[in-house]
């Protein structure tokens, strides 16, 4: 299988080079040109002096239209800051974001409010995230009061409310309910119908059913799978559940400490991880076959993630790692790349698209890990 | 019988190590008073795990703290029983359950942050049952602790001792609460979520913790979870809970492979393991009813796909069958066909 590895830190140059059909292999392929969103780079860090956290560290990731990316990592991963970032709610301090072909960070006054519109967010907790004091259908209209070209107009309003509730499972007479009478999964389809109201492009949706009941949260990944299928709406889908990543996402990016450590397609990814972490992330999380007898695939890493104020030298995964060696500490490691489809598939030429992870001793897709 | 004494005498070796029979537990709502928990029983032996498994606000927890009398004071139990070394804790003096708080029952509990006392160092806090229960010195329930502490995992046991809660992680508070859970040695061991605030990895390593102690121990485990995977790997045996009722029972094995009720159908179906991408995951219509509107036949009508004239009528009781499992279906042999 031919492998190729890359540094780390290519030179713009190198970069440049990698990726020269990138704009050919959009999700839809059709007049649009290029990637939805492209991360390149992204570096941001909190505090100053000795007391400095970086969040995240030349973070890289790319959504075409329509598709969905799952972020996957632990509490401190920096998953929740990239969202941010993604929002426009925190300004990388290092690399570049690119939406549509144009940087967020550049945009001023009535530019920047039109983009704003077309990057959404889904919230975690579905209790604290609506006003208790609002109705559902003001909580729907409420994004319209600040663009207000969307929807002009009381009468039109109060149709494209009815509309959204109906998209996703409410009835009409909800319109007039407030937050307290409605249900946690209930609540979390206001949040959602809230988010499309401005008809966006990209939903950043942090956690968004981790609050749900099982029942409950089924319910409310069928609404996000059909609006994908009818609007064809993208989703930075951030979730700790390995399950319902794998469920939902085209593609999956896993961090660590503030850097992507693996990235690919889905099937790719769960089915034969090739970083350590991935590895042992995938065996930790409890399955339902209860064929599994506990123990004998589990890879229990010891100790817990490193302090972000001070991260390990060489890989930062090292001081957890079941095969570190002396190299991995003196050493960053190289992204190293698989190609996962056919020759002939449109997608393989793109490094894209291919199966990478950061690590010196890979896995192999043999190993007797996955 | 042994009312008398501190703490009653050991179980017999295959006699329950906890028994609870027909537990009803009532709360005072502002709008009147719901049953939060309507004839819940099971028991469990030493060295085994049994999982009450539910979603929010079934009255899992609430069952838990009956258990362990730790109940909020708008909750009252109205009946049934709670047996622990053959004596009902219900009947007793709370000085009387007290005593068992520690040597006989045990509780772990989910939010590690709030079940400490933030202002006093935590080695502290993990040798109090020893002073209380033993009447150890200061000292030496200090040296009780550290020998904890070093057990559940803590790394430099003497220096963090001093440590204060907020200075741990939160799978190192889970590892605090769980040394001093286990301090005393309980029969029982009650773990209320333990693992849900966690990350993935943390958790296993919680899990296999939790693990090791009921093995070197012999400790009846009771873990109460919304997750069915941990359910899967880590119970024997596993009672389903829904709107305060029990509606299935039996061995974890059984009961996943072939479930009785439409409920715990419904819910081993909403899992997205097996579901393929693209296609919808077949999700149990509606939420859980409030308390104060439990319908009055069968708890799960309204979100049920076998409900018939008869549900509506009559509320289904558990009806046990040979094989150690039981459902509360009118209609589970369907079920068992579909």
């Amino acid at each position: 299988m031919p492998e190729s590895r890359m540094p780390e830190n290519g030179t713009p140059e190198s970069r440049a080079t990698a990726t020269p059909t990138r704009a050919a292999t959009a999700a839809d392929g059709a007049e649009e040109s290029g990637p939805l969103l492209e991360v390149r780079g992204v570096t941001k860090t909190f505090g100053h002096g000795r007391r400095r956290l970086t969040a995240l560290d030349g973070v890289d990731i790319r959504l075409g239209r329509g598709e969905t990316l799952g972020l996957v990592g632990e509490s401190g991963c920096g998953k929740s800051t990239l969202a941010r970032v993604l929002l426009g709610l925190e300004r990388p301090d290092a690399g570049t974001v690119r939406f549509d072909g144009t940087d967020p960070f550049a945009l001023r006054g009535k530019d920047l409010l039109a983009w704003r519109r077309r990057v959404q967010m889904v919230f975690q907790d579905p209790f604290a995230s609506l006003n208790a004091r609002m109705s559902a259908a003001d909580l729907i209209g409420e994004p319209w009061r600040t663009h207000r070209d969307v929807v002009p107009g009381a009468k039109a309003q109060d149709k494209r409310v009815r509309e959204l509730l109906s998209l996703v499972g409410l009835r009409d007479s909800d319109a007039h309910r407030y937050p307290n009478e409605f249900s946690g999964g209930q609540r979390q389809r206001i949040g959602i119908a809230r988010a499309l109201a401005l008809d966006p492009d990209l939903i950043v949706c942090d956690e968004p059913v981790s609050a749900l009941d099982l029942s409950v949260q089924a319910q409310v990944l069928n609404v996000l799978s059909e609006l994908r299928e009818r609007l064809g709406v993208a989703y930075v889908f951030i979730s700790h559940d390995l399950s319902v990543v794998r469920y939902i996402a085209d593609r999956v990016t896993v961090m660590y400490l503030g850097k992507v450590i693996e990235h690919g397609e889905t099937e790719d990814v769960f089915d034969h991880p090739r970083h350590p972490y991935t590895a042992a992330l995938m065996s930790a999380a409890p399955v339902l076959d209860a064929s599994h007898a506990t123990g004998d695939r589990e890879i229990l890493l010891q100790g817990e993630v490193p302090s972000p104020f001070d991260i390990p030298s060489g890989c930062r995964f090292r001081t957890r790692c079941p095969r570190a060696e002396d190299l991995c500490a003196t050493e960053a490691p190289p992204l190293v790349a698989r190609e996962t489809r056919d020759a002939d598939d449109s997608h393989a030429s793109s490094q894209a698209y291919s199966h990478t992870a950061l690590c010196h001793f890979p896995l192999e897709a043999e190993s007797a890990w996955a | 019988m042994t009312t008398n004494t501190a703490v009653p005498s050991p179980p017999a070796a295959d006699a329950p190590a906890l028994d609870v029979e027909g537990l009803c537990v009532d709360l005072s709502t502002p709008a009147g008073r719901v049953r939060a928990v309507d004839g819940v029983s099971f028991s469990v032996r030493r060295g085994r795990t049994l999982a009450l498994l539910g979603e929010s606000g079934c009255g899992k927890s609430m069952t838990a703290l009956s258990v362990v009398g730790l109940l909020d004071p708008a909750a009252d139990v109205t009946g049934g029983a709670v047996r622990v070394r053959g004596d009902d804790t219900l009947k007793m003096s709370p000085a009387q359950r007290r005593r068992l708080a520690g040597p006989v029952l045990s509780i772990v509990f989910q939010d590690a942050l709030t079940a400490l006392n933030p202002v006093q160092p935590v080695g502290r806090q993990i040798g109090e049952p020893f002073r209380i229960h033993r009447g150890l010195s200061r000292r030496q329930a200090h040296e009780k602790a550290i020998e904890l502490m070093t057990r559940v995992g803590i790394p430099e046991p003497r220096q963090r001792a001093r440590s204060y809660p907020h200075q741990f992680s939160g799978g190192m508070r889970q590892r605090l609460l769980i040394a001093m859970a286990v301090a005393l040695d309980p029969d029982v061991l009650i773990a209320d979520e333990p693992t849900t605030a966690l990350d993935v990895t943390v958790q296993a390593q919680i899990m296999r913790l939790l693990r090791d102690l009921q093995d070197e121990r012999e400790m009846a485990l009771v873990l109460i979870t919304h997750d069915l995977a941990v359910v899967a790997q880590r119970a024997d045996d596993v009672v389903v809970m829904y709107a305060g009722t029990v509606v299935e029972n039996g061995p974890v094995r059984d009961v996943f492979a072939d479930p009785r009720h439409p409920y715990t159908r419904g819910l081993l179906d909403s899992v997205p393991e097996h579901a393929v991408r693209g296609r919808p995951l077949p999700a149990v219509p509606g939420s859980p009813p409030e308390l104060s509107a439990v319908p009055t036949g069968c708890v799960f009508q309204d979100r049920c796909p076998l409900v018939r004239e008869r549900c509506v009528q009559e509320r289904p009781t558990l009806r046990t069958s040979g094989d150690g499992r039981s459902a509360a279906c009118h209609f589970s042999e369907e079920l068992a066909r579909a």
